[in-house]
């Protein structure tokens, strides 16, 4: 591998105890990093000089039921910098059982919805979020569609005019 | 349609019938329910090159009471599927239903948890266009099938309950 | 005084959509106003999601291909080739120089189409009918280069992965040159209409604004960041394609506001026709046809000879496969496709005429077999007509995808959607929503 790039090495420095794994696959930076720590890892990417992310270009998770990873999922947070042209993933793993993370909001507006839509699909629970609800699924669906264990043709009854929608 | 009382003899309502048939069929109005892909195609045919005018259908309409055709164009989704029924419901009679695109028709490659198979099963249809979109000529096919089956119906009340269960194509 | 103190006006909620005259596509907002302003507004979204990222798990890296195409519908071809670098990213494979060059163009081409859409159906909104049409008119001539190139006029699925489909037809750098000059006709006149008529840029001027700061904590790219005044655009930044050899600019505005879009897009597809010039006078030539001593003879020929019977000498002669419908030959096939075997399906003329042709085939398309990426995930990006569009995918080294997951250029710009209305009046709403150019397909996949 070659050497490290400048956000893994600030990263490491600020938060060495909470990083738990890097790595530059394909020219991505990655960084998998504890849950407690996210929000001030997303600080220091937006505010400190030398990294400047203040694009948070998406964000979604993966279920990881149908490999030996655990645990079993992963909500994946990509970011952008305009001055230095850099991209850096940082990847938070989360238990089933325990589905929670905090909400980036309060940092970036836009965070909004692609955390609903994280929510919707998954049923990531993000604390602090100030409207957390279905956005592309309507509010009588059942389960979350993109977790491995849904089938993909798993029809739900059509809801009547009327209803909630 | 108030024209029981005319329906005496047989030679004055096919005569009627006739008529009435022939002016709808040039005077479609048409509610362009447009969701997906197939809204592009439904563009081009708009637009000058295809110019759907021309089979006297190029006004849209968008209020459903004033309209006559349905047109369905693009995928449905469980989410839309309440508001097409909605739509469909507040047309007056007579209407007819146009599936544009293999969406409506079947559901088209997406069997999924979120997409109606084929609009068919919320709402009567009366002509399929298929093709993912379809093109330009396919609609125009469509729609020449659609007015033979318009001046083709009976606007007399022994037939009018037919108008919008029987299929074409 | 008096007539001031006896109109009051009552907060009153409306619900525009989810099918509405002016929506193209279907969204609902929820409005609450003062009068005619508005004073909040609830955006909701959905009515098209289709299960892309579902579908792509399911089936082989092939199969997804199109379903790409109907992500953003309006520039099919720019989703394709994101999805197609997102898997040779994770294979980590380098396609040819000439393919590089046929996606370039593709892909402008692709980006005009979409940018006249949006600026006609934004035109017609504010009731300019007539600069629609003109738009239109000239998609069409783009449309007719795409149907020309791959055989369809929407979905397109014209990317393999580690190449293109197929090579460009014959006559295909004149046939895009004659609608290159009929586009910028167009556009003048589209601009003569537009650009100085005080009822549109009354309309537009101030409209819909956003500041910079809040489109970039929005996540904005595309036309309407560079409206903005920030210049960001994937093919500068971080150049794929061949974008880094050829010249263009990145025009911006400056105050955010519906205008600034409008003329953005114009700006810009004059820069992609200066970009599809280019290209197409820089694209490494190759052999087009082995010469057989003028024994070729189309395929349909043959075939209409031999079933009359006529098969005398028949052998002497070689079948002319057409480059684009009926399979491709070999020299040009090499030319705009990776040599991987275990990633790019032969040309057909092998798998018709030789053992090891077939077998290549079969292994690569049958269920279980299939390209497998090593395990890993990767993160792809393209400038699409709305903004930057990634595909996030991860692999389990297993022939299917694990994860695919599209990051939609609209759906941040709609995230924003109640920012930009909010304090304007309602007739205001409608214009600015089109200066979004929502794609459904993108925003809720
Ligand atoms: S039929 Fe094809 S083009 Fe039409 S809406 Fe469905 S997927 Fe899109």
């Amino acid at each position: 591998m070659t050497a490290e790039s400048i956000t893994i090495r600030r990263l490491k420095e600020a938060f060495g105890s909470h990083i738990r794994e890097t790595h530059a696959y394909r020219g991505d930076d990655t960084v998998v990093i504890d849950r407690e720590a996210l929000v001030n890892v997303a600080t220091l990417l937006k505010q400190d000089a030398d990294l400047e992310y203040s694009f948070l270009i998406d964000i979604t998770a993966v279920d990881y039921l149908k490999t030996d990873k655990a645990p079993r999922f992963e909500v994946v947070y990509h970011f952008f910098s305009l001055p230095h042209k850099q991209r850096v993933r940082i990847k938070v793993p989360l238990a089933a059982d325990d589905l929670e993370i905090d909400s980036l909001v309060p940092l970036w507006p836009g965070a909004n919805w692609y955390e609903r839509e994280v929510y919707d699909m998954f049923g990531v629970r993000f604390r602090g979020h100030p409207n957390l609800k279905r956005i592309l699924l309507y509010e009588e669906f059942e389960g979350h569609p993109l977790r491995k264990d849904y089938p993909y043709n798993k029809r739900q009854p059509i809801v009547k005019p009327g209803g909630n929608i | 349609m108030g024209l029981g009382n005319l329906s005496i003899g047989g030679m004055i309502t096919t005569r009627l019938d006739k008529a009435i048939g022939w002016a709808q069929k040039f005077s479609i109005f048409q509610y362009p329910f447009i969701t997906a892909c197939c809204g592009m195609e439904y563009m081009a045919v708009a637009c000058s090159h295809y110019d759907i005018d021309r089979f006297g259908a190029g006004l849209p309409r968008f209020s459903p009471r004033q309209s006559d055709v349905l047109m369905v164009v693009g995928t449905i989704s469980h989410k839309q599927a309440p508001i097409l029924k909605k739509i469909y419901d507040q047309m007056c009679e007579p209407k007819w239903v146009v599936a544009f695109g293999v969406c409506t028709c079947t559901g088209g490659f997406y069997d999924n948890y979120a997409t109606v198979q084929g609009i068919d099963t919320i709402i009567p249809v009366d002509v399929y266009i298929p093709g993912c979109p379809p093109r330009p000529e396919t609609v125009l096919d469509g729609l020449i099938k659609l007015q033979k089956k318009i001046a083709g119906e009976a606007v007399a009340p022994a037939n009018a309950g037919a108008t919008s269960t029987s299929m074409d194509v | 005084m008096i007539v001031e103190k006896a109109i009051k006006t009552q907060p009153m909620v409306i619900q525009l959509g989810p099918s509405h005259p002016a929506m193209h596509g279907t969204i609902k907002i929820v409005v609450e106003l003062d009068g005619e302003v508005v004073t909040r507004a609830d955006v909701e979204i959905g009515y098209l999601h289709r299960a892309f990222e579902k579908h792509c798990e399911e089936g082989t890296y092939f199969q997804a291909i199109p379903y790409t195409d109907r992500l953003n519908y309006v520039s099919p071809m720019i989703c394709n080739f994101g999805y197609g670098m997102g898997v040779e990213k994770l294979l980590g494979i380098q396609v040819t120089e000439r393919c590089e060059f046929i996606r370039l163009i593709m892909s402008e081409i692709s980006r005009v189409s979409d940018h006249l859409t949006s600026v006609g159906a934004s035109a017609m909104e504010l009731g300019a009918m007539t600069a629609f049409l003109y738009m239109i008119k000239a998609r069409e001539f783009f449309w007719e280069l795409i149907e020309a190139a791959c055989g369809a006029r929407v979905t397109v699925a014209f990317v393999r992965i580690g190449g293109v489909k197929a090579d460009l037809p014959e006559g295909f750098g004149e046939k895009a040159r004659r609608a290159i000059s009929e586009v910028r006709q167009t556009l003048k006149e589209v601009d003569g209409l537009l650009t100085k008529n005080p009822i549109f840029t009354d309309r537009m001027q101030g409209v819909g604004a956003i500041t910079t700061a809040d489109a970039v904590s929005y996540g904005f790219t595309g036309p309407l960041l560079r409206a903005c005044g920030v210049n960001y655009d994937v093919r500068k930044y971080q150049p794929y394609h061949v974008y880094d050899r050829l010249n263009f600019d990145v025009p911006t505005g400056s105050n955010g506001d519906n205008y600034d879009r409008y003329l953005v897009r114009m700006q810009e597809i004059e820069q992609s026709l200066r970009l599809i010039e280019q290209a197409l006078a820089k694209i490494p030539p190759g052999p087009i046809n082995v010469d057989l001593e003028g024994r070729v003879m189309a395929a349909s020929e043959m075939t209409d000879r031999g079933k009359l019977g006529d098969t005398q000498g028949l052998t002497d002669y070689r079948a002319f496969l057409s480059p684009n419908l009926q399979g491709m030959e070999k020299s040009r096939y090499q030319l705009n496709n990776t040599t991987d075997k275990n990633v790019a399906l032969p040309p057909k003329e092998s798998v018709y005429t030789s053992i090891e042709g077939l077998m290549n085939h079969f292994k690569l398309v049958m269920l279980g077999h299939g390209i497998r990426p090593p395990q890993g995930e990767v993160y792809s990006a393209v400038e699409g007509a709305n903004g930057e569009f990634g595909f996030y995918m991860v692999s389990d080294g297993s022939d299917r995808p694990y994860r695919v997951h599209v990051r939609a250029p609209c759906f941040p710009l709609m995230a924003a959607l109640h920012r930009m209305i909010e304090g304007g009046m309602v007739a205001d709403i409608v214009p600015t929503f089109g200066s979004i150019n929502m794609i459904g397909g993108e925003l809720d996949r």
